[in-house]
């Protein structure tokens, strides 16, 4: 058999039948779904008087629309009160797993996921959400689907899919003092651009992503999708097998040792072929953070605000012109200095126990400056517990920071944690797009640490200086 | 879904790459429970000052756009979210094709599943057909679906290319889930060889 890439293998384990076009029926292992993505399905379901297959290998939270505020009283919002009510009345109907608002193993679905041991190497997991390529993390390949095919995956535990390209980001070196995952996954789309990623699955392999935990690990792969990729993955190894021990989910005893034994099958062949790789050193990676409306907008602190004028391209010049006037700023002008209004350490790609370590150690005693609003949101109700027992809470509420309840939050506002316009935001979250945290309000995507020295100094800054 | 065989409509040439799902449909619309009424929101940021009334430079907004069943951009068209309320919110305006020179993934295979056609052109191609559509009323463009061309005004035909099994289910409005579940018995037999493999693959169940 010819050489296999990490993606092969597990394509090849899932696939139930190629048709005779090259489509395959693909299985599905795990199905998390949340209420946003998940009403028209379900009610899809019903009408056509069709079953939910696999109620065991589906998970069901809410995340989007929650308010991370007081949870024991009513949410406000109606219609984010609906979805929650709807989602709660199709699990209760169709039998599915769920984790309430009020469970502590609610939050983030991503982060919910692989924190149950839920997802595992191996698997094929989706979710009618496209960051659901944080779970390639973990060697598993998880996609993000639209509802026609959340409700496709209910009824048939599969999806059609033609097989995907595959890409190679390789990362060799150590990290900088300061740099952190979040700043090597901003480097990278910076260097392959949004749409350099499409219609592959990127793995991520180099000495630096295997010196990546977990949490660093699911920053990158989590923002595949900003690369254009349907999904990243990084080959499963000792980090991820000592993750996976002992996880509420995960298999115990020997049955562990037995996935172990498979997992460590699942690297790429010597000799594997790729059809794009691209190379990075970990060297030239400062910490970074974008500038524009676009997550492939990437400059190092260090660096200036680029000028449209330099490009050749006229559309390409025309829409750096309206990035730039969107969010304030002038060609030539240094971003570190610039005034922030907010801070947002949480979402998907950064609100892991980790990146609140990482963001608490910056602060050292300082306060949040003023005038800013500073927010924490955990990804999970286990994240805040275990940040509480190790006393981050305290450190981020003594600086001024909000410590509030786990949710996706100000990364979309589609709860009430929202920019008002104008409003500029450091946030750890993975889009920037024109609106996205609010109508007007303007993002920039950095990590965890340099959000927290946004926040204490009151401007973008080079963390380096607090550390 | 709606079968699509051939359509000839009023086209909307606009001329902007990376054009996210967040800019098709913005989150705060997401919180429906329904596939149908979002058409009035598709577009919300470019179409609609923040007082709610239209701005009337933005190509929707102007006539014979309005009416407009074939939209028209450039590189990497539904960038961004998994969102079908984006095709959905194209869908309800009233929109049955996009052209582009690239699509993102996720977007590209939820206009499937909607009826709506995706057509990649190289993006010279696609130039031209805008200067087709500025041409408004008088620069219908034909979209044939079976025999895979793009008629423009003059009659002069463009061909593309289409999965064949996507193109089979959207000639016929056929539902997918109904196709797949003909292979039942194959991916009960896959499942089961599969839970015996690999027991560690733990049922979800709470107590």
């Amino acid at each position: 058999m010819a050489a296999r890439t990490l993606f092969d293998k597990i394509w090849d384990s899932h696939v139930v039948e190629r048709l005779p076009d090259g489509t395959a029926i693909l299985y599905i292992d795990r199905h998390l779904v949340h209420e946003v993505t998940s009403p028209q399905a379900f009610e899809g379901l019903r009408m056509s008087g069709r079953r939910l297959r696999r109620p065991d290998a589906t998970i069901a939270v809410v995340d989007h629309n929650v308010p991370t505020s007081d949870r024991t009283l009513p949410i406000e919002e109606p219609e984010s009160r609906n979805q929650i009510e709807t989602l709660e009345r199709n699990v209760r109907e169709f039998g599915v797993p769920y984790f309430p608002l009020l469970s502590a193993r609610q939050g983030i679905v991503h982060v919910v996921g692989p924190e149950q041991g839920i997802s595992l190497p191996g698997m094929t997991i989706v979710c009618g959400d496209s960051h659901t390529s944080t779970h390639g993390a973990l060697g598993a390949l998880a996609f993000g689907i639209g509802t026609s095919e959340v409700e496709h995956v209910m009824a048939t535990q599969t999806l059609l899919q033609k097989p995907a390209r595959n890409m190679k980001v390789a990362v060799e070196g150590p990290l900088g003092p300061g740099v952190t995952a979040k700043d090597v996954m901003l480097a990278i789309i910076g260097t392959i651009g949004t749409a350099g990623g499409t219609g592959h699955v990127i793995e991520f392999t180099g000495s630096t992503i295997r010196g990546l935990d977990m949490a660093g690990r699911m920053t990158i792969c989590n923002m595949s999708i900003e690369a254009g990729a349907r999904a990243g993955l990084v080959a499963p190894d000792e980090t991820t097998f000592e993750y996976v021990r002992g996880r509420p989910f995960a298999p115990k005893g020997e049955a562990f040792e037995q996935a172990v034994a498979y997992w460590k099958t699942l690297a790429a062949d010597e000799g594997a072929q790729y059809d794009k790789v691209v190379e990075l050193r970990a060297e030239d990676i400062a910490p970074s953070l974008t500038w524009g409306t676009s997550p492939e907008a990437v400059i190092p602190i260090t660096g200036t605000v680029p000028d449209p004028q330099a490009q050749a391209d006229e559309a390409r010049r025309a829409q750096m012109q309206r990035m730039l006037d969107y969010m304030g700023l002038e060609a030539g002008q240094k971003i570190a200095g610039v005034p922030v209004d907010v801070v947002f350490i949480g979402s998907c790609t950064n609100s892991r126990i980790e990146d609140l370590r990482s963001a608490a150690s910056v602060i050292g005693g300082r306060h949040v400056a003023e005038g800013v609003r500073a927010m924490v949101v955990p990804g999970s109700g286990i994240v805040k517990a275990q940040a509480e027992e190790e006393g981050l809470d305290r450190i981020f509420r003594d600086a001024g920071f909000e410590w509030r309840e786990a949710g996706c939050s100000m990364c979309l506002g589609m709860n009430p944690d929202r920019l008002t316009p104008g409003q500029r935001c450091a946030s750890t979250s993975n889009r920037n797009f024109e609106g996205r945290q609010g109508p007007g309000g303007r993002t920039h995507l950095l990590s965890p640490a340099m959000a927290a020295a946004a926040a204490v100094t009151g401007h973008l800054t080079d963390v380096r200086e607090l550390i | 879904m709606d079968k699509f065989t051939v359509l000839t409509a009023i086209a909307a040439p606009l001329p902007e790459a990376n054009i996210d799902t967040d800019k098709i449909i913005p989150a705060r619309f997401l919180k429906t429970t329904k596939r149908s009424g979002l058409g009035v929101h598709a577009f919300d940021g470019m179409r609609y000052y923040p007082d709610g009334s239209e701005k009337p430079d933005f190509v929707l907004n102007r006539e014979p756009y309005r009416k407009a069943g074939i939209l028209i951009t450039y590189d990497n068209l539904g960038c961004g979210s998994s969102r079908e309320h984006a095709p959905w919110a194209l869908l309800d305006f009233g929109i049955r094709c996009v052209i582009a020179p690239s699509f993102a993934d996720i977007f590209f295979n939820n206009c499937f599943k909607n009826g709506i056609v995706p057509i990649r052109l190289p993006r010279e191609i696609c130039d031209m057909l805008m200067d087709d559509a500025r041409l408004g009323g008088n620069g219908r463009l034909t979209v044939d679906l079976e025999r895979q061309v793009v008629i423009r005004p003059d009659g002069a035909e463009i061909g593309f290319d289409i999965d064949p099994l996507r193109k089979h289910l959207l000639l016929e409005g056929l539902d997918d889930i109904g196709q797949t579940l003909q292979h039942e018995g194959a991916i009960g037999t896959f499942e089961t060889a599969r839970q015996q493999a690999q027991p560690w693959q733990t049922r979800i169940v709470i107590d």
